[in-house]
């Protein structure tokens, strides 16, 4: 489904990522992890060209993201993303955050939207809350309200960019769930985390990167189990899976 | 001692010069500052261009107004620019509008662009992730937060400006500040007539100041609209949704 060929990308003179290819399959859950500044985030970001390639190619569904030709947001119609500081829109209420998108870029009546906006702020479990307005949610219910955005969009492959990071520890557990749910539903998932315990039991495939490289992938029994390259090792070495 | 020996009385003879001071005075504030914002929202979106061929006239035009002062701008205008045009000077009311709206153009379009800029840039990032383009994310996600952030620096502006409008009188516009001229020069007193026009300067800037605090304190504080709410949240700092 996503197929990424020799990916480079720098800021001037630092080079972020230096040559990745990977292929990610339809229903898959792939999570990322690996120390700060090895460019996770940023591989992520250029899936839905949130940051400009600097070399490589990546295809989605068969059709060139950097190929000047494409329309970007007929891509980006299809790409879901999660950011790490939620990215709400502060001045609309939670359910014309939802709504906003389905409404302007995919011409759903106003009524529809709604219906399926409520659907799914009950999926996330936030059914209450659609007339609040974000800085009136915790943590964790802003970003289940960001992934019920996303997902209104009906996006083909969600990307989560560090998803709990910014958040209160009692929080991390009700957005994993959200997300623990998405993937059985046979979501398509790419996944930034530092959440060892998530990539471990919902992960498909489990990719570690140091250095700008994707340095070991596999299961995630493979990958937390055998490690087979030393940076791997030396990673695990030092946190708590 | 004269300064004891206030006579009043002196200026009461010539209260209708003053009250159409202050009219004009008025007049001017407003013309000037209308066109002045809408002026400078197209100069600030101009700044904001990654267009060479657009940016470069915003940032000229910025730099001459900016730096240079207004009485030199407003005699450029008045004694060199209209008559050169028209063939003739169109009165001290144009000249004065035109320079007035000319000048707090460019410090309107740095209060947008620097408004706009402050926009956290994920609020970008999120509407483009949803596939919406630029410009529609501009209108609906960007703008509309900015816009609250402008409020108090407009403020700002529409007090300086009507202070600035007193310069109109070195080209005999018969706004506050010269009536207090003639009739300092016809009473041979100065004490009465230039307090005088203090006083209604004063009261000018007492008037806005509500104006504008009420302006602020209706869109300043939240995006949440019930009044108990946005009690609670007056000093709080915006949630980071």
């Amino acid at each position: 489904m996503i197929t990424i060929r020799s990916l480079h990308k720098s800021f001037g003179s630092l080079q972020v990522l230096q040559g990745i290819d990977y292929e990610i399959k339809e229903k898959e859950v792939i999570c990322i992890i690996g120390p700060s500044g090895s460019g996770k985030s940023t591989f992520l970001r250029c899936i839905n060209l949130l940051e400009e390639i600097t070399r490589g190619e990546i295809f989605i569904d068969g059709i060139q993201v950097n190929d000047p030709k494409t329309d970007i947001n007929e891509i980006r119609k299809e790409v879901g993303m999660v950011f790490q500081q939620f990215n709400l829109f502060p001045h609309m209420r939670v359910i014309d955050n939802i709504t906003m998108a389905p409404i302007k870029i995919r011409k759903m009546g106003k009524t529809d939207a709604d219906t399926l906006a409520r659907q799914l702020l009950k999926k996330v479990g936030l059914a209450d809350k659609a007339d609040a307005y974000p800085e009136q949610l915790s943590g964790g219910q802003k970003q289940r309200v960001a992934i019920a955005r996303a997902l209104a969009m009906k996006p083909k492959v969600m990307l989560f960019d560090e998803p709990t990071s910014a958040l209160d520890p009692e929080m991390v557990k009700e957005v994993l769930d959200v997300m623990k749910q998405l993937a059985l539903e046979g979501m398509t998932m790419v996944v930034v985390t530092h959440e060892m315990g998530f990539a471990k039991e919902v992960g498909d495939r489990v990719a570690f990167m140091d250095n700008g490289l994707l340095v070991e992938e596999g299961t995630p029994d493979e990958l937390f189990n055998q490690p087979k390259n030393e940076r791997t090792k030396a990673f695990f070495s030092k946190v708590l899976v | 001692m004269d300064i004891l020996d206030f006579r009043f009385d002196a200026i009461w003879n010539y209260r209708e010069l003053f009250i159409r001071g202050l009219w004009i005075t008025l007049g001017l504030t407003v013309v000037g500052y209308a066109g002045g914002l809408i002026l400078g929202l197209f100069v600030g979106l101009g700044k904001l261009s990654k267009k060479k061929w657009v940016y470069y006239p915003a940032k000229y035009y910025v730099d001459f107004f900016r730096g240079t002062p207004l009485l030199v701008q407003l005699l450029l205008i008045h004694t060199a620019l209209i008559p050169s045009i028209f063939g003739h000077s169109l009165g001290f009311f144009v000249s004065g509008a035109v320079a007035l709206m000319l000048n707090s153009a460019a410090y309107n379009a740095e209060i947008i662009r620097a408004g706009i800029n402050s926009i956290e840039k994920g609020q970008m990032e999120a509407a483009r992730s949803l596939g919406m383009p630029y410009k529609t994310a501009m209108r609906l996600i960007i703008l509309p937060q900015a816009l609250r952030r402008m409020i108090p620096p407009f403020g700002n502006e529409l007090i300086a400006l009507m202070k600035d409008s007193s310069l109109v009188s070195m080209i005999a516009g018969s706004e506050l500040l010269y009536a207090g001229k003639v009739v300092a020069g016809a009473t041979l007193r100065p004490w009465e007539p230039y307090l005088t026009v203090a006083v209604l300067y004063l009261l000018l800037t007492f008037i806005f100041g509500k104006l504008i605090s009420y302006v602020e304190k209706r869109f300043s504080n939240s995006y949440v609209p019930s009044p108990r709410k946005q009690r609670l949240s007056v000093g709080r700092t915006e949630a980071g949704g």
